[in-house]
């Protein structure tokens, strides 16, 4: 397949009209020595239809989670996702375009996005968000720096209840020499306030902290913003957003900055992304915010426009200054989860957190029936771990029977569920976790 | 101006339903504690679905993508995203993957991740690559960091130092700082290029390397490169390759045989994936094998016919994102490459190159054209002459081609060059458009001399007349609330 339109005859005519004889010639500036003496050597290029085959041969060889259910989740989770937001996103006005620089031709990607914003600002109860960031645990990173930069400090204390991508991936952007990133050993799966209070000290930036923790289990947040604010540092939580139909929203709790992984909002799992990471703020560190954001304003007739906002922040005009270097973001998946939103309600998003937790709830009583205890005993939310003795074995005995998993944790194996799981699936995994010998 | 979705709003209407399930015996009040729950729904929009898609479906009429037209966006190469690129990666073989899946399940992403790998080495010529940056910007930061690392683990700790050419993209000089380095502009000489006598002078052992693109943001090959490499290496420091150009040299030239160490690309870009309204994209970074040690983990690795994520990797710079990255546009740049082949690679960049050098041809003596020499993608016009007699800008210009039914140019940038826009038309535009595109650009000239409030008061033909940027600036609503 090609897609250049112009066919061989025009080519000659545009070459003429440029006085060149061939396309060679539009390559003279490269020195003899850095041209590539040879064709590049890749497969040959295929036909519409031997592209199709071959697409659908290697999806083949994967076992997808339309033919059998999964209890994986680990930051990643099978909600379901709408037929009409199918439709939506693949429009392609929205997916052709990029970011909406010039704003009057791009109004209804700027309204999009600042209705995206709005949403987000409420479900987690925070007063700004950006545009999206590339995923939750990028989003964590730099809510940290934000948090080192604002206070001047450096000290940035997480427990390892934190998924151990974002702890990982915070390390690395710790390369920058601007974080020092000390880890808090939890304490029955969640955070250790008493030790975390022994480590604040006026160099610690922020507090980062999920919740639900990468356990499934909640942390015990309510009084973490008036600790952290009374030594000048800052609160950092990410959210599961599916939560947040039913649980307290950060904003209620002093957090300061708000991240998350929002692929659950209407993306498909896509074996690790695209995803989209949501990034939410107080007023008072607006200016100071990674990422795009879009701002209402008035055209020439006063009325009512978009226009991207605030880029005296941004890479492109603070260059050698910026704080953050994000240019493209996840603008599309952001664009899903504002659809999602909009089709499930405040009621549906309600349902679809209490329907994935009672499924859990569900999960652990039987599990326990059949002598499978929870490996910590907490208040989850929708995801916990199970003790199996080899978690390894444990999920070749679930392949084998047709059904994806959990996460193997060093002794237990972590569930999750969603409103796609019903109970027989559930009964079924029970069912044969209970009939194998665990260690 | 269209009603958000905060104000169609209708409580009740909302009609969205889980399948019936009950779990007797349950109570919320044991299993989720009071001291966690939110006191009150989140104030979500109550809407039916049909409500719904006619919002979205509104607000895509009123953007402006590929599909609607030619959009010259230069450095961001905006080229048609075949249709065959989304069904593949919408295919549940694909989409239907959770990232955690035991790998013997997933052989066929693995496998397609591996041979992308390999494809965009060969197209680069580069050792090795990682897939993990969901971006342009985040590939820099991930290969920065790699130099970082590397000079870190040599023990030359005393470079501080990045460089950067005056002509960059905004991202190089935030990402040196962002990874901690103190930044040092390279100047450009009176062709466009780096000035090499600039270059020498600033070399030294304090300086961890060079962020360079070629061909660079002026459209223009950096024919020194080879010279420009020796200076950076024999003082100690890596080349970074900026590959948002890389649309310009497929299968003509390889940043790899031209001495970078790293490579970004821009799947999103030069691979024909969407940009999505702003992303995602992807990113990949390539390396020479100096840096292969450091690569962030977990790779894809071969073993017989085995694929596997191997992250057992002790100098890796680690993960700079969850899971293995931008998956789903992978899939799309895939494909684009199979369909394409080397020669098709070669075709589109022959293509590309063409239709700049034709544009560029077409538009002199109607537009400044700073450097007036055959370009590679893209090229700079200006508005120096309209600015001259009738005071009419870029941004007016710019503005004015959209009542053409034209996405306009890239405006103001580089910096280097006043009142510049950055055409980059791409390989996927037919002459004809590229004509209409000059009849627009002659036409808004005409006006700009005879009647030159029309372009300065432009747009007239879009959903909004020009927008204030300083009010919204100076008092940000960035969030709808009942009184706006």
């Amino acid at each position: 397949m090609r897609y250049t339109p112009n066919p061989p005859a025009v080519v000659a005519e545009m070459l003429q009209e440029i006085g060149m004889q061939s396309c060679e010639e539009l390559f003279t500036d490269i020195p003899a020595p850095l041209k590539l003496q040879r064709p590049l050597d890749l497969p040959r290029g295929l036909s519409e239809i031997e592209l199709r085959r071959e697409m659908e041969s290697l999806a083949r060889k994967n076992t997808n989670l339309n033919e059998i259910p999964s209890f994986l989740g680990a930051g990643a989770y099978d909600h379901y996702i709408p037929a009409a937001l199918e439709e939506l996103v693949h429009r392609s006005e929205f997916y052709t375009a990029y970011t909406p620089y010039q704003a009057e031709i791009s109004q209804g990607i700027l309204q999009a996005i600042f209705e995206y914003q709005t949403l987000i600002c409420r479900l987690t109860g925070m007063d700004v968000a950006n545009a999206s960031m590339y995923d939750g645990a990028t989003a964590l990173a730099e809510a940290c720096n934000l948090a080192a930069v604002s206070t001047r400090r450096a000290k940035v204390l997480v427990p390892d209840s934190l998924h151990p991508h974002y702890l990982e991936v915070l390390r690395t952007y710790a390369l920058s020499g601007r974080m020092e990133v000390e880890i808090l050993p939890c304490k029955d799966g969640i955070l250790d306030a008493a030790l975390m209070r022994d480590k604040l000290d006026k160099q610690t930036a922020c507090l980062a902290v999920q919740q639900p923790n990468f356990f499934g289990l909640l942390e015990e947040v309510s009084s973490l913003g008036e600790i952290l604010h009374e030594n000048k540092s800052l609160l950092v939580v990410a959210v599961d957003p599916i939560s947040l139909g039913i649980l307290k929203p950060p904003g209620e709790y002093g957090a300061d900055v708000v991240v998350g992984e929002g692929q659950a909002l209407g993306n498909p799992l896509s074996f690790g992304g695209p995803y989209l990471g949501f990034f939410a703020t107080t007023a008072k560190l607006m200016r100071k915010m990674p990422g795009r954001i879009v701002g209402q304003t008035r055209d020439q007739e006063d009325q009512r426009a978009f226009v991207l906002t605030l880029q005296a922040r941004e890479q492109h005009i603070r260059r050698e200054k910026a704080n953050s270097n994000i240019c493209s973001n996840q603008a599309l998946n952001a664009l899903a989860a504002t659809i999602y939103l909009c089709l499930v309600g405040a009621k549906g998003l309600r349902d679809i957190a209490l329907r994935s937790h009672q499924l859990a709830v569900y999960a652990s009583q039987q599990l326990e029936s059949v002598g499978l205890e929870q490996k910590y005993q907490h208040p989850f939310f929708r995801e916990f771990a199970v003790q199996t003795g080899d978690p390894a074995w444990a999920n070749r005995a679930l392949l084998e029977n047709g059904i994806i998993g959990g996460y193997e944790l060093a002794d237990s194996l972590l569930l999750a569920f969603t409103e796609k799981r019903t109970r027989e699936q559930v009964d079924r995994l029970v069912s044969i976790l209970g009939g194998i010998k665990h260690g | 101006m269209a009603k958000t979705i905060f104000e169609k709003t209708v409580p009740g209407s909302n009609s969205f339903r889980l399948p019936e399930e009950e779990f007797p015996g349950q109570q919320l009040a044991k299993t989720l504690p009071e001291r966690f729950l939110r006191q009150q729904e989140p104030d979500l929009p109550e809407m039916s679905e049909v409500e719904v898609v006619r919002h979205f479906t509104d607000l895509s009429q009123r953007a402006y993508g590929v599909d609607n037209g030619l959009y010259p966006l230069g450095s961001c190469t905006m080229k048609y995203n075949p249709k065959i690129n989304e069904w593949a990666a919408n295919l549940p073989g694909f989409a239907a993957l959770h990232p955690l899946q035991p790998a013997e399940t997933v052989q066929g992403a693995l496998q397609l991740m591996y041979q992308l790998q390999e494809m965009l080495g060969e197209i680069t010529g580069m050792d090795a690559f990682t897939l993990q940056p969901a971006a342009g910007a985040h590939g820099e930061m991930t290969g920065v960091m790699m130099i970082k690392a590397y000079h870190q683990h040599r023990g030359d700790v005393q470079r501080t130092r990045m460089m950067v050419p005056d002509s960059a993209h905004g991202t190089n000089p935030a990402t040196a700082n962002v990874v901690g380095y103190d930044v040092v502009e390279v100047k450009s000489n009176a062709r466009g290029l780096v000035d090499l006598e600039d270059l020498r002078a600033k070399m030294d052992d304090t300086i961890a390397g060079l962020m360079l693109t070629n061909p660079n943001t002026l459209g223009l090959f950096e024919e020194e490169i080879k010279e420009i490499a020796g200076i950076v290496h024999q003082g100690g420091g890596l080349l970074y390759y900026d590959g948002a150009n890389m649309n310009a040299i497929m299968g003509v030239s390889r940043p790899g045989d031209m001495g970078f160490d790293a490579v970004h690309l821009n799947l999103h870009k030069t691979f024909a994936t969407p940009h999505g309204g702003g992303g995602p994209g992807s990113g990949p970074v390539g390396v020479k094998s100096v840096l292969a040690d450091f690569l962030p983990r977990p790779v894809v690795v071969k073993k017989g016919e085995h694929y596997s994520l191997d992250g057992e990797r002790p100098l890796s710079i680690g993960r700079v994102k969850e899971f293995y990255g931008n998956f789903g546009v992978m899939v799309k740049a895939y494909t684009y490459i199979r369909a394409l082949g080397g020669e098709g690679l070669l075709d589109a960049s022959q293509q590309a190159v063409l239709n700049a050098n034709y544009l560029r041809h077409r538009l002199k003596g109607t537009y400044d054209i700073p450097f007036d020499r055959l370009c590679k993608h893209e090229f700079i016009a200006t508005s120096r002459l309209q600015m001259e007699v009738a005071h009419v800008s870029t941004m007016d210009i710019a503005k004015r081609l959209m009542d053409y039914g034209f996405h306009p140019p890239t405006v103001y940038f580089p910096l280097i060059v006043r009142e510049a826009f950055m055409v980059e038309p791409t390989e996927t535009e037919t002459r004809e458009r590229l004509e209409e595109f000059v009849q627009a650009l002659e036409a808004i000239d005409r006006e700009a001399r005879e009647n030159p409030d029309l372009v300065t008061n432009a747009p007239h033909n879009m959903p909004v007349f020009r927008v204030d940027e300083v009010t919204a600036a100076r008092n940000p609503v960035v969030k709808w609330t009942q009184d706006d």
